[in-house]
């Protein structure tokens, strides 16, 4: 068997057998907006609910001791699988979405004052845009834009200029969601520490795709979606230096953050769970582990390795194609290729792709800023995951003829 | 010829289609056929939002029916507005007020069109019967 047998995993998800309204079987090309979930994580969903579910960390029966010790596990695999210190950095949340505005809410309180700057890059998914746009409303702190040049790259030159004494954080992403460009993190978590700035990496586009070690990054953040990396949706993750965590005042109020509560004073529980207010998403957060396990045993290292093979192929085939121009051609890219065809509305090759049974997205990929830099009426996405083959990607090239006979 | 006849006439042309590579080829007919809406019509008051792409319509009044001129930068969606302005066009706002729109279900384009892109055809067909509204109730 070769290292990677691709047929064979294919197998381990159900939805790719799969056809669409013609019958034609389904090649899914929309990683990047979710990734489909292999059989371990659906049936360790069911099981949860048809054995398991019962509330965690309060009951005296045995129900929820299993609940918990489930749940519990679930924080210690996810931290072994970014390689967290410990379990108290790992806060279980909705998704990126509300990691970022957790700290956007909770770090920044009463540290954010009047003409501070808060950088983010040209780069941005919306919701690494908009919470700090709030942020900045409700205190009058200045959101400041790391530009980027004409093929998609951060321009580290601009980015050190930004650089000052009035700059209080710094959020941006490791992979664009919308070009595939790589970001240099490293070295502008390296750059910003020198200065006492504090880093949040959204890794929404790179959790799937390549192995991440917090502690090698020395990010103070980094926030993921659990179903961008095979997992169900409606469970993320934020990770957090145990220190700033320790720092930080609650998000939100509620049951499971307190350790006690009076009219007069309440105290607020320990980390983790300060942060997790309410009856956390207990089959997800499970589901979650059981993801990172599946993607763990076939290797990140052989993952990446096979990821960049077929985004390599696929460049380099729809490079070929007569009228087709890639957007985004950044020195590091990875997964991620967007693309326009002629002067055709992206919508139209969207809808004779979907026709041809290929997912892909068009639009403005929720990146409205980075995209209308590029193209005023959006581009068509393909994003790819380990499951996909060459044979896919030669499905889409004809298709992508069909469209441009279709429509010219 | 009514609105339910017009609906009748479409559903009856798509059936003499077999499969959807020739219906998706007739409604890109449709389009690049569709005689275009002047830069000056394509305001924001007469765009349709809730599309993907961008979407204007353009009404007016003669002899008490209502003429619709619509353009899209999409060639596809520009199709769907083909379809939409035979059934509506030189119509009594009331008939186009009160009416059935079953022919996108019928001939399967509510299914076969992702929720975005029928969503953005049914804001086309909200947009049209509130304009038929908008003259009920000034008249």
């Amino acid at each position: 068997m070769p290292v990677f047998d691709v047929k064979n995993i294919r197998k381990d998800f159900p939805i790719l057998s799969r056809r669409n309204l013609n019958e034609k079987p389904l090649i899914y090309f929309d990683n990047a907006a979710t990734t489909q979930k292999p059989a371990i994580v659906i049936e360790t969903i069911r099981n949860y609910y048809e054995n398991i579910n019962s509330n965690v960390h309060r009951g005296v029966h045995f129900l929820s001791e299993e609940a918990t010790t489930k749940f519990e596990e679930a924080r210690e695999k996810i931290r072994s699988f970014i390689n967290a210190d410990s379990v108290e950095e790992i806060i279980f949340v909705r998704g990126t979405t509300e990691a970022i505005n957790l700290v956007a809410t909770s770090f920044c309180r009463g540290k954010i004052k009047e003409n501070d700057e808060i950088i983010i890059s040209f780069l941005e998914h919306h919701s690494n845009i908009v919470p700090w746009q709030l942020l900045c409303e409700c205190t009058g702190a200045v959101l400041k834009v790391i530009p980027i040049n004409s093929n998609g790259d951060l321009m580290f030159d601009e980015f050190e200029k930004l650089l000052n004494e009035r700059t209080k954080f710094i959020a941006l992403n490791h992979i664009s969601n919308a070009i595939g460009t790589v970001n240099p993190i490293e070295e502008i978590i390296k750059t910003a520490h020198k200065r006492n700035i504090p880093v949040l990496i959204d890794g929404a586009q790179s959790i799937q795709h390549k192995k991440i070690d917090v502690k090698k990054l020395d990010c103070d953040f980094f926030a993921f979606s659990g179903h961008k990396v095979y997992g169900p949706t409606g469970i993320g993750i934020l990770y957090g230096k145990k220190e700033i965590l320790d720092a930080m005042p609650p998000y939100q109020g509620g049951g499971e953050m307190i350790s006690s509560v009076s009219f007069e004073k309440t105290d607020y529980n320990v980390l983790p769970y300060k942060f997790e207010a309410g009856t956390p998403n207990i089959a997800d957060a499970i589901g979650l582990a059981s993801a990172v396990e599946y993607i763990s045993k076939i290797g990140m290292d052989n993952i990446e390795n096979y990821e960049k093979e077929i985004f390599e192929y696929a460049t380099n085939k729809l490079s070929g194609i007569e009228g087709l121009k890639i957007i985004g051609t950044a020195k590091q890219k990875a997964n991620i290729i967007s693309f326009l065809l002629n002067d055709f509305h992206p919508y139209d090759v969207g809808a004779i792709l979907d026709n041809e049974g290929i997912a892909v997205r068009t639009g403005m990929h929720c990146a409205e800023p980075l995209i209308k830099f590029f193209s005023k009426i959006g581009t068509v996405r393909v994003s790819f995951a380990f499951y996909n083959m060459r044979e896919e990607v030669d499905k889409l090239v004809e298709a992508i003829y069909k469209a441009k006979k279709l429509l010219g | 010829m009514s609105i339910k006849e017009k609906q009748e006439e479409i559903i009856e042309e798509f059936s003499m289609f077999d499969d959807w590579d020739s219906k998706y080829e007739y409604i890109i007919e449709l389009g690049k056929q569709h005689p275009p809406l002047p830069d000056v019509d394509k305001t924001q008051e007469n765009k349709v939002s809730g599309c993907q792409s961008q979407v204007w319509i353009k009404t007016e009044y003669q002899n008490g029916k209502m003429i619709f001129r619509a353009d899209s930068d999409a060639i596809i969606t520009k199709g769907l507005i083909a379809l939409l302005i035979r059934v509506f066009n030189n119509q009594d706002p009331r008939e186009i007020y009160n009416s059935d729109i079953k022919f996108l279900d019928e001939i399967g384009l509510i299914k076969h069109l992702s929720p975005n892109r029928s969503n953005g055809l049914l804001s086309m067909v909200k947009r049209i019967k509130a304009e038929a509204q908008k003259y009920l109730n000034n008249n």
